[in-house]
């Protein structure tokens, strides 16, 4: 069927059919931009801690009542041992913090003793003792982990880091971004002039604020382990293990010493949960917005065509008097919807990307990926066609005689 | 006259139910996402002590790294040393002066049924109350004498003291904190500022600590802060001592002054304190003293997180599709109806009286869709508090006061006539005999 004569059909009434093209033409700007944020949420969500999320949990030790320093050490070498020999408990650690956490601990890292300068760089840290590698199931790719001779207690006479330091793959191409052999027997300097010896290097582990987008891959970890009174435990179970685990192990903590109580007991996806709160909201908002506002511009649209539909039973009938078939009827309103929607589309197209560099500007947004758009577009453009099946499908019913009847 | 155009407008609406619903129904839906988001920004940029706005001011001064800024560009750290607010708590120089920060202590209740809990306290200096306007129940605050003489008290929320003591009047009863006890000088009323203005550096949004005691005693107990703590060069030594000593900040800050008078003297003492300082080699970045009303530092904190004004652009984009809809619909009504509208007009109906009656017929729908649009915000309300129940905060940022309620149906109303004017002139364009001829 020709395009021109629907065309100049269409100029005749030009607003109605400019309101549903600026109204697709929206549509696509929120969709596009809707679906960019989904997008980047998603990816936000599924990115992994590089921990053995499924089979961990922690919990807190929070000492109320006076103790001597040495008491406390003795007190997390008690529970260590109970955590430990628990049957079912692969391996467990006392640190400050736990990827996914959102609170913990940053060091600023040089390459020359001195003031932190702009070429430092942050990142998270882990105080760990040996036990550490395999508590949080991170995978060695250069070096060793600690010997037990290089954890030390932290002193409160020797404000000295500790020597040495496992780090993430990604923490070392940051420092060193030229090295191509190995990381390992490398120095850098934390804490102003303190030297830190690279013993090892894991392929992943986030810092504890999953977002801190540019340092979320840095983290470091130090072979000491610090007694005070609020001490967090990692304890990774064996499959399966973990629910069990739990109430048994907070009980027996908390009845093993009464001055203290153990809190914040969480398995790693209940942290999980808790540290992406707001990004599967925006997801879940988002997609209703796009599924609702989808359903309004398709009903728009079948409401349009079918005022379209009645004003012009008297035409159609004329028309199918004259020798047009039902499917030509039906191609009219398909073409017709085509033209309007792809004016509304190209306009929407340019109106998305209007919207989403301001986005970008003003809120820390990703720009969206090319492919977004010719997508939405597809896709509107299909429920479009598919709302004016209805209508269409009615006009086509339209009988021919209704041309011999007058007004 | 009114009347006859309200019984056409709904005669009208009746002929054509499908139609006039799914235009309710648009407008309701767009205002509801409006309004939700709308209401939510709202309460998030609230501000709870607006009545003080002009003479409360947040206190900082810049003894950050010569090299970085604490944020770029150029923003001086958002909390305060040890040494300066202990230094400029003993100055004295404004009307009231208040630092403080968070600590986790553990609360040992007399009743022996109550297993100690954690809780997060707030060790403050004694002007809190009095500056904050904290509402009492019971008793009072303590004094600075209090804070000099480091003594024990401690005042207690509302929600504290009914959980701890049932809800009595418990001033003078003590309370076992770390095996410390503390004298119960007050009982707050219920106070939930939202956004917690005097602490912001945290979670805007958590509820006001449950319990106050002086500053002197959480720093002689070795407090450790709860809160944000950031330090551009490690402490000299390890321990407690060196720590005070530092340039970590981890305070926050608040002076009050009454006149713009205090405050430009307050910014030279300031100064000058600054300018001492860097003799004695501390404060190593140019002078940035800054001083900001409540509200000047919520918009400085960003206390309206990015997501929210996403959503509320989204969604005023949503509001504009929906009235987009709305046009298109009354235009096709009005193109359907034009032999009525040109017999109306042959039997001598004016333009102005066929405006009239369009307008109402829009109003009536409009009004409608507002209505449906309050039900619709309350629903996108309820959603937003599901989506974000692991929040327990989220409860006191989606209420809707009649302030909201009537901006709703301002809005319904506004949208809807600005969405009846097209259609509208097109109907009294139409001439009275053209369409007649058919006929």
């Amino acid at each position: 069927m020709d395009i021109g004569p629907i065309w100049r059909a269409m100029l005749r009434n030009k607003a109605g059919f400019i309101l549903i093209a600026l109204q697709i033409a929206v549509t696509l700007t929120i969709l596009v931009n809707a679906f960019g944020i989904i997008q980047e949420s998603t990816d936000k969500i599924s990115t992994e801690s590089g921990i053995d999320e499924a089979n961990t949990f922690t919990l807190a030790s929070v000492l109320f009542t006076d103790y001597e320093r040495e008491q406390r050490k003795v007190l997390i070498d008690e529970d260590l041992d109970l955590i430990r020999n628990t049957p079912g408990v692969v391996n467990a650690v006392a640190s400050n913090s736990f990827p996914l956490r959102q609170g913990g601990w940053s060091m600023s890292l040089a390459l020359e003793p001195g003031n932190q300068t702009a070429e430092s760089v942050n990142t998270a840290i882990y105080f760990v003792d040996e036990h550490g590698m395999e508590t949080f199931d991170l995978g060695l790719v250069d070096g060793r982990n600690f010997l037990p001779e290089q954890v030390t207690w932290d002193d409160p006479d020797d404000n000295t880091w500790p020597a040495y330091a496992i780090i993430t793959e990604e923490l070392a191409k940051e420092i060193w971004p030229d090295e191509t052999v190995s990381y390992v027997g490398k120095t850098v300097f934390i804490s102003d002039d303190d030297p830190v010896n690279i013993v090892g290097v894991v392929d992943k582990m986030q810092a504890p604020w999953p977002n801190w987008d540019n340092v979320v891959e840095r983290s470091m970890l130090v072979p000491q382990r610090r007694p005070s009174e609020f001490v967090r435990y990692i304890v990774r179970a064996e499959p399966g293990m973990r629910d069990q685990l739990m109430p048994e192990i907070e009980a027996a903590l908390a009845a093993s010493n009464k001055d203290r109580i153990i809190r914040d007991v969480r398995t790693m996806d209940h942290t999980r949960k808790l540290a992406y709160v707001g990004d599967a909201a925006m997801i879940k908002i988002l997609g209703f917005v796009v599924l609702l506002l989808t359903l309004i511009t398709a009903l728009g649209i079948v409401g349009l065509t079918s005022f379209n539909v009645s004003r012009r039973t008297r035409q159609i009938g004329i028309r199918r008097a004259l020798g047009a078939t039902q499917p030509a009827i039906i191609r009219y309103f398909l073409i017709e919807n085509s033209i309007v929607s792809a004016v509304g589309l190209v306009v929407g197209a340019a109106l998305a990307i209007g919207l989403n560099i301001a986005m970008v500007e003003a809120f820390a947004l990703e720009p969206l990926a090319w492919y977004v758009i010719p997508i939405g577009m597809l896709v509107l453009f299909i429920v479009g066609q598919f709302a004016v099946t209805g209508p269409a499908r009615r006009a086509s019913n339209i009988s021919p005689a209704i041309a011999t009847r007058s007004g | 006259m009114l009347r006859y155009y309200l019984k056409l407008g709904f005669l009208s609406i009746r002929a054509n139910p499908a139609l006039s619903l799914l235009m309710v129904a648009a407008i309701a839906v767009g205002i509801g996402a409006c309004m939700t988001m709308v209401t939510v920004r709202h309460v998030m940029a609230d501000n709870p002590i607006a009545h003080k706005n002009d003479r409360l001011f947040h206190v900082q001064v810049d003894n950050w790294n010569p090299n970085n800024p604490y944020r770029e560009p150029n923003e001086p750290p958002e909390q305060v040393t040890y040494l300066d607010a202990t230094r400029l708590l003993e100055a004295g120089r404004a009307h009231r002066q208040v630092i403080s920060f968070k600590s986790d202590r553990v609360v040992q209740p007399d009743d022996d049924e109550i297993l100690p809990f954690q809780e997060e306290v707030r060790a403050t200096s004694a002007d809190f109350f009095a500056m904050f306007d904290v509402p009492f129940k019971y008793g009072s605050g303590w004094d600075a004498a209090a804070d000099r003489a480091e003594e024990r008290v401690t005042v207690l929320s509302a929600a504290m003291n009914d959980r701890l003591y049932g809800g009595e009047d418990s001033t003078g009863r003590m309370l076992m904190m770390n095996n410390e006890p503390y004298r119960v000088a007050g009982v707050l009323d219920d106070w939930r500022p939202t956004p917690k203005f005097f602490d912001l550096n945290n979670n805007p949004y958590e509820d006001p600590e449950d319990i106050y005691t002086p500053f002197s005693v959480a720093v002689t107990g070795e407090w450790g802060s709860s809160g944000n703590n950031s330090c551009w060069k490690s402490p000299e030594e390890a321990g407690y001592a060196s720590y005070l000593a530092s340039e970590c900040i981890w305070i926050q800050m608040w002076v009050e002054l009454p006149t713009q008078a205090d405050k430009e003297a307050y910014e030279q003492f300031l100064a000058d304190y600054v300018t001492e300082q860097k003799e004695l080699g501390r404060f190593p970045r140019p002078l940035n003293n800054r001083l900001s009303t409540p509200e000047e530092w919520m918009i400085n904190q960003e206390v309206v997180d990015d997501m929210v004004s996403v959503l509320l652009a989204l969604s005023a984009l949503f509001l504009l599709v929906c009235l987009l809809n709305t046009i298109g619909l009354l235009l096709a009504k009005v193109i359907r109806r034009r032999n009525d509208i040109s017999l109306r007009r042959a039997l001598g109906a004016s333009k102005a009286e066929l405006f009239r009656q369009y307008i109402v017929e829009a109003g009536m729908i409009g009004g409608a869709g507002g209505l449906a649009g309050i039900g619709m915000t309350w629903l996108g309300l309820r959603g937003i508090e599901n989506v974000f129940s692991e929040y327990d905060f989220i409860e006191h940022l989606v209420t809707m006061d009649w302030q909201m309620v009537g901006l709703a149906v301002l809005l319904a109303i506004v949208s809807s006539l600005g969405a009846a004017l097209y259609p509208t002139w097109r109907a009294c364009r139409v001439s009275p005999a053209t369409t007649l001829r058919i006929q």
